[in-house]
């Protein structure tokens, strides 16, 4: 059983400097062949001041940062038996490679289900840009299954 | 195709589909490099199969990251307000995804007139991988 302990507690922050290259990286890796992702000049002519972070990028935060991976060593659970249950993500501003980006985060909720066979953390985050900004808010159900 | 705004928008209409190749090893590492999400079950046979799977699988970002493209191929990234999915299913090496998304409401959210559309991503044989909803303000 992952302890209720950890209910209320916050990872540590992750900065996330948005950098053109893993941008286009990125849009390789998922297929995305529309210019304003890749190319600055297409950017710029969609309004954007350079490359746009695409909608789900920001998971990178805290994948890069090891926070990700410090909170399933802290609540036990193994890679071997997670599971990604839901994300969401609410928007207020773009970001765009030059951009730095905090992100801060907190278990909100643990719970199980199916008599403790399927276990469920609830992660809610903000991110915000250099000038301190909200730029998102993100939400990530985490499944640990026995 | 103009972009869409929301008197030409109906409820019903559907965004163009989106179809993906069939899932390949080379993919599932790009993307492990490119989001940061270095899990080796979707990279590494040998620990996949350790973990009780029968091989590697995709990461479940991966599959959202595709719905998004469904989504700012038809309405700039910028008119994106809410992007919300639950995983239902382990899309294996081989399956072929299709995206596809339904405009069902017409609503004003926090000032703003928005479209709710209800998103979807399937396997070639018809099983869901995603399902999900995105609010898109357009003007």
């Amino acid at each position: 059983m992952i302890d209720k302990k950890w209910i209320g507690h916050e990872l540590p922050v992750s900065i996330l400097p948005i950098e053109r290259g893993r941008l286009q990286f990125f849009a390789k890796a998922t297929g995305e062949t529309r210019l304003e992702y890749t190319d600055l000049t297409a950017a710029r002519a969609a309004g954007y001041s350079d490359l746009p972070a695409p909608p789900t990028f920001l998971m990178a935060a805290e994948l890069d940062s090891g926070a990700s991976n410090q909170l399933l060593d802290d609540l036990q659970i193994p890679l071997a038996k997670l599971l990604h249950g839901e994300q969401s993500f609410t928007y207020h501003r773009p970001v765009c490679a030059g951009d730095t980006v905090t992100v801060r985060s907190v278990i909100s909720e643990i719970y199980a289900k199916k008599e403790g066979a399927l276990e469920f953390v609830v992660k809610t985050s903000r991110a915000l840009n250099q000038r301190d900004e909200l730029v998102a808010e993100l939400r990530s159900v985490l499944i640990c299954r026995h | 195709m103009p972009a869409p705004t929301f008197d030409s928008v109906k409820i019903g209409d559907q965004l163009p589909a989106l179809q993906l190749p069939p899932v390949d090893r080379t993919t599932l590492a790009l993307f492990a490099g490119a989001s940061g999400d270095h899990n080796p079950i979707h990279i590494d046979t040998d620990f996949a199969r350790r973990s009780g799977m029968p091989d590697v699988f995709a990461q479940g970002m991966l599959g959202m990251a595709w719905l998004a493209r469904l989504i700012t191929g038809w309405t700039p990234q910028s008119s994106l307000r809410r992007f919300d999915v639950r995983f239902q299913g382990v899309t294996h090496l081989g399956n072929a995804i299709r995206c596809s998304g339904l405009v069902v409401e017409k609503l004003e959210h926090n000032g703003e007139r928005c479209l709710r559309i209800e998103l979807r991503s399937a396997n070639q044989f018809g099983e869901t991988k995603i399902v999900g909803e995105a609010f898109v303000a357009l003007p």
